[in-house]
Parts: C-alpha cells; sequence; structure tokens
C-alpha cells in the first residue's frame, strides 16, 4: 500500500524538483553569487538601497488587500444568501473580469484615468477637475483591487455557503445583536476564507510589475519592477535579480505566517 | 385567558406569495408544554419562527405577557430555541457554546461559571466542558443545544423538532428528560413535531395542524378520545374513518348497521364521518359480531396483532392481542363509547 502510494507520487515528485525545487535553488544559489560564480554578500547587502521600494510594495499591496476584504467581505456573504439560481448568475458576474486578457483590463484603467481620459472628461462637463490620478499610487492600488478582487471574493464565497443560517439565527437567539453576530459567530467561521483571500490577493499583489508600470509610472516602482528589470530590462542583473526575489519570497513568507497565525490562535482560545 | 404569556393574533404569514400561515391565532399558556403538531408543511415552523422573531408576519401581532413583540428582533425576545439541526458553534467548545448567551449579557464571570456548571450537570453533560461539540454524539449535541438555550433562563422555550435526528431508544429517553426538565424548571415549552406518539407523551396541550391553520387545541386525551374531525383523528393514532349517516340522536348507521352512539345534536339523516380505534373493536366469533369480515392480513407489531378484515368491501383495521388466521370470518362489536362522530369534512 504504501509502496503504490509513493510510486502514484512519483510523477509528481519529478514535476516538484524540476520545475520548484531546482528553480528555487538556482534562485538562491545565483543570489550568493556574483556575475563570474564567486560566493558573495554584495547582492543582499546592497539591497538596503531598495528598502523604499520594498517598504512601497508592502505598504501597497497590504492596502490593496484591506480594500479588497472590505469590499469582498459583505459582497461574498450576501452572495452567500441569495438564491441558488441566483448565485450563479452572480458568481458569473464576479468572474466575467477574469475572462479578459489581464493587460488589456490594466490599459483600459489607463485610458480611464488619463489627463484625457473617460474619467476627467465626464468631470470636466460639470467644470470639475482634471484631476490627476494616473501614475499615482492610489491609481497601482486601484489597479491591485480591480484585478484581484475575484480573488478575495471567491473563497470568502466558498466558506460562507457551508456556514449554515441557523448558526447565525441560534447566534441571535441567545442575544447577539447585528455586530456580536458578525465578530462572535461569522467572523470566526470564516476565516480560513479570510487567510485564503488575503494570500491570494496579498502574494500577487506584492509582485506585481504590470499593474505599477502601466498606472503608477516611473516614479512608483515595486519590487517586482525592479526585479523584471534585472532579468529582462536594462540593469541585467540577475546575480541582484535572484536576491531581490529571494528577499521578497521571506517578506511573503513572514506575512504568511503572520495570517496562518491568526487563524490557530482564534481556534485556540474562544471568542470572547 | 389570565395566565396566557405567548398570543398570537391573526397571523399571516406568505412566502413568495404563497399562503403558509391563514390568519392563526393562538393563546399559549405559562409553564405549559405546548406542542404543534402535524405534517411537514402545515405550519408549525413557521408558526415557531414567529414567535422565535425570526420571521416577521405580513400581517397579524405577537403578543408576549400582555406586549406587542411583533416586530421586536429575535436578540431582544425572552424566549430561547433550541434549533432543529442543534446549530452549535463549531468553533467553540461545550462550555462556550453554553456560556454563549450570557457572555454577551455580561454576566460577571463567577455566576457564569456557576450557571453554565449546573447546566452541564442538569442535561447529564459534567464533564464535557472542554469537548469540540462537533465530536459529539446526535444525542450529546442535542443537550449541548437545550443547555445552551436554557441557561438563559428564557421564559419560553422554543423547540423546532429537536428529537428529529436521533435513533427511537435515544428519542424515548430525551423525551422523558425533557419533560423532566420542563417540569423542574416550570416554564413553557413551545415544540414542534410531527410525530403524534411524541406529543401525545409530552404535552399538556396539544395543537393539531394542517395548511396553516389550526385544527384543534387540547390535552393529549382530548385529542386522541375526541378528535374533532377526522383528519385530527387520523392523524392521532390509527383509525379506522367511515361515512355515516346520523339517524337521531344516539343512532348513527355505518357500514350497514345501525349503532349506538353517544352523540347528539345533529342534523337529522347528517352525513357525518365516523371514527373507530383499531385497539377499540371486539374481535368476537362470527355468528356473535354486529359485523362481520374475512381476515385478509395479520402483522404482528410486537403489543398486538394488526389484523385487517374486509368487512362488505371496507377494510377494517383492528389491533388485538389475539392473532387471528387469514382467510377465517370473524364477527366484530363496537361499543357506543368507541364510536366518534364528527361533521364530514370539506375537501
Amino acid at each position: 500500500m504504501k509502496l503504490k502510494s509513493r510510486i502514484c507520487a512519483a510523477p509528481y515528485l519529478v514535476w516538484m524538483v524540476a520545475f520548484i525545487v531546482a528553480p528555487l535553488l538556482m534562485v538562491v544559489y545565483f543570489a550568493f553569487t556574483d556575475g563570474s560564480g564567486h560566493f558573495t554578500w554584495t547582492n543582499l547587502s546592497g539591497l538596503s538601497q531598495y528598502a523604499p521600494v520594498f517598504v512601497r510594495s508592502i505598504l501597497l499591496a497590504a492596502i490593496a488587500t484591506v480594500i479588497c476584504l472590505v469590499l469582498a467581505y459583505p459582497l461574498s456573504f450576501m452572495l452567500s444568501r441569495l438564491r441558488a439560481s441566483k448565485q450563479r448568475i452572480m458568481l458569473m458576474l464576479v468572474m466575467l473580469p477574469m475572462w479578459m486578457n489581464f493587460l488589456l483590463r490594466t490599459y483600459a484603467w489607463m485610458t480611464m484615468l488619463e489627463k484625457n481620459g473617460l474619467i476627467n472628461r465626464f468631470f470636466g462637463l460639470f467644470g470639475i477637475g482634471p484631476f490627476n490620478m494616473i501614475n499615482t499610487q492610489g491609481a497601482v492600488v486601484l489597479g491591485m483591487v480591480y484585478n484581484y478582487l475575484p480573488y478575495m471574493i471567491l473563497p470568502l464565497y466558498t466558506i460562507m455557503v457551508k456556514i449554515d443560517d441557523s448558526l447565525i439565527e441560534a447566534a441571535e437567539d441567545l442575544g447577539a445583536g447585528m455586530f456580536y453576530k458578525v465578530t462572535k459567530v461569522l467572523l470566526p467561521l470564516s476565516l480560513p476564507g479570510i487567510t485564503t483571500g488575503i494570500t491570494m490577493v496579498f502574494v500577487p499583489s506584492i509582485s506585481t510589475f504590470i499593474i505599477s508600470r502601466m498606472l503608477g509610472g516611473g516614479g512608483n516602482l515595486l519590487i517586482g519592477d525592479l526585479i523584471e528589470l534585472q532579468f529582462l530590462g536594462n540593469s541585467y542583473n540577475y546575480n541582484l535579480g535572484s536576491a531581490m526575489s529571494l528577499v521578497l519570497m521571506v517578506v511573503v513568507l513572514l506575512c504568511m505566517s503572520l495570517t496562518n497565525q491568526l487563524d490557530s490562535e482564534t481556534k485556540e482560545g474562544g471568542v470572547f | 385567558m389570565e395566565n396566557t404569556i405567548v398570543a398570537l393574533k391573526d397571523i399571516v404569514v406568505d412566502f413568495d406569495g404563497e399562503a403558509v400561515l391563514t390568519g392563526l391565532s393562538l393563546d399559549i399558556h405559562d409553564k405549559e408544554f405546548v406542542t404543534l403538531l402535524g405534517p411537514s408543511g402545515c405550519g408549525k415552523t413557521t408558526t415557531l419562527r414567529v414567535i422565535g422573531g425570526f420571521l416577521e408576519p405580513k400581517s397579524g401581532n405577537v403578543f408576549f405577557g400582555g406586549k406587542d413583540i411583533t416586530h421586536l428582533p429575535p436578540y431582544k425576545r425572552q424566549v430561547n430555541t433550541v434549533f432543529q439541526k442543534y446549530a452549535l458553534f463549531p468553533h467553540l467548545n461545550v462550555y462556550e457554546n453554553v456560556a454563549f448567551g450570557l457572555r454577551l449579557r455580561k454576566v460577571d464571570e463567577k455566576e457564569l461559571k456557576t450557571r453554565v456548571l449546573e447546566m452541564l450537570e442538569m442535561v447529564g453533560l459534567h464533564g464535557f466542558e472542554r469537548r469540540d461539540p462537533t465530536t459529539l454524539s446526535g444525542g450529546q449535541q442535542q443537550r449541548v443545544a437545550i443547555a445552551r438555550a436554557l441557561v438563559n433562563h428564557p421564559k419560553v422555550l422554543l423547540l423546532d423538532e429537536p428529537l428529529g435526528a436521533l435513533d427511537l431508544k435515544l428519542r424515548k429517553e430525551m423525551q422523558t428528560e425533557l419533560k423532566r426538565i420542563q417540569q423542574s424548571l416550570d416554564i413553557t415549552f413551545i415544540y414542534v413535531t410531527h410525530d403524534q406518539e411524541e406529543a401525545l407523551t409530552m404535552s399538556d396541550t396539544v395543537v393539531v395542524m394542517r395548511g396553516g391553520q389550526i385544527q384543534q387545541i387540547g390535552t393529549p386525551v382530548d385529542i386522541y378520545n375526541e378528535p374533532k374531525n377526522a383528519y385530527v383523528a387520523d392523524f392521532i393514532g390509527e383509525s379506522n374513518i367511515l361515512s355515516g349517516v346520523m339517524q337521531r340522536d344516539f343512532s348513527v348507521e355505518f357500514a350497514g348497521q345501525e349503532f349506538t352512539c353517544v352523540d347528539k345534536g345533529f342534523p337529522k339523516r347528517a352525513l357525518v364521518d365516523v371514527v373507530v380505534r383499531p385497539e377499540d373493536i371486539q374481535v368476537v366469533p362470527a355468528i356473535q359480531g354486529k359485523l362481520s369480515g374475512v381476515v385478509k392480513n395479520v402483522i404482528f407489531k410486537g403489543v398486538h396483532y394488526e389484523i385487517i378484515v374486509e368487512q362488505a368491501g371496507t377494510l377494517w383495521k383492528i389491533h388485538s392481542t389475539q392473532s387471528q388466521r387469514p382467510g377465517e370470518i370473524i364477527g366484530m362489536n363496537i361499543g357506543p363509547d368507541d364510536i366518534h362522530i364528527m361533521n364530514k369534512m370539506e375537501g
């Protein structure tokens, strides 16, 4: 039995080694070597000058994640309480933007946010504006929220449809008003969905380079842009790029373990 | 009535235009064990939800201790509910589940602990405080749900088919248990079930419902012995229901014979439903019976035999401790007290 399951796992193992473990090791290798293959710390130690970019990336990704969560949470709850046929249609609408090309969607926002874009022209009709919207951090966050919102909605919705109405009614029956119904029952029960949603929005947000390039202009480089520059751009220094990737990975892992901590803590201690 | 605790007045509820309750009025007396009994879809759970506040009626009023609470949300009502599927909080252990309501009311920690432990003791779950409710058996979960509701000292406890998911033996045990709890706490229980035996066993008052309306309200004995119509008779216990004609006071004709009965006051030659309980038919030798028929089938039911007899095209159901041989011709007698006459149901 054990042997059989091992044999079955073999193709997957090969896949993992070839496409996940090996590339990871290569990233580590390049991060600690210079162009001629000698061991060096300079790649990593030199990263300190990019600290502002790291901070900006984390901050913008965090803001986008929080906005996604705030928007998606009530929406997902409402979705999960609709009738089954309506749920399907609404889910479809949520997914609809994802059927379109990512680049195209982001380009669309470019033309809308531009100085002579759709939004400013609309405001112009009332004599307001024009507002400076494109090439700001706000635009980058907007792009992140717009693109990754479905990834927050889906895990939240999935967990919320499993929360029985009677649990919420039970809370109400025992004296819980709106606030306590949400904080003592709904939130703790939907926590796994929240952590999954946070991961699925935060990780792509922190490493994106398309959104920041298109909507953030040159002034709002994110860590993803920096890494891209090292591999495909003018700076072409894949040792430095690997070091950045490595640090980004550590940052992501740290953030994830933090959210997971939250998850397991509430399990143990109760909600009051 | 003076000691009415919950009163429903002309409650109308419909779901998407489909009428569920059609002008239902009901007074529930304090400290009584009241059962709403009826088949699924008769509106009994809906009635309970209206009392609990989970459903606002389209029209009509709900009174609690004389005060109109029609528009009061559930968390402000002095009632607690034991839900059909228990609805225990899976993220909390047994102790915290029971403590939930008290914590919301900011009861101080010492009193809270006493009350929770006391309640767990009462439902027989001493030592289960740290257990995860999802690891408990159905019967244990049920007890936690009851403790969670009762710990808040509600004036009225609503129970929505709480024993539906338990096996027969456990169900009987819990029935006795619930009755004991109700009597020792001296509060009102409003209990919803489709199981007539359960209703008869536990209740002080049974409310038989059908199609969103009340058919009969009464004590279990009254309901069983004096069903108001053939529907109630059929639903409560087993019955033989026949069409008959009232000849005059104290005399009814059915199954081709005239019988003496105890009913009077019907119009002359009124068409009526005649209900005879299977255990009220005496089996006698064919020659001595007022009616006689051929035994079609005999089923052993444990305490008694169920005998199906064909008499002039009508199938009679008889419960008897004496078995009969299929194919045999037997006689049947029915005493005047055992003939229940009721107005013919329309529809």
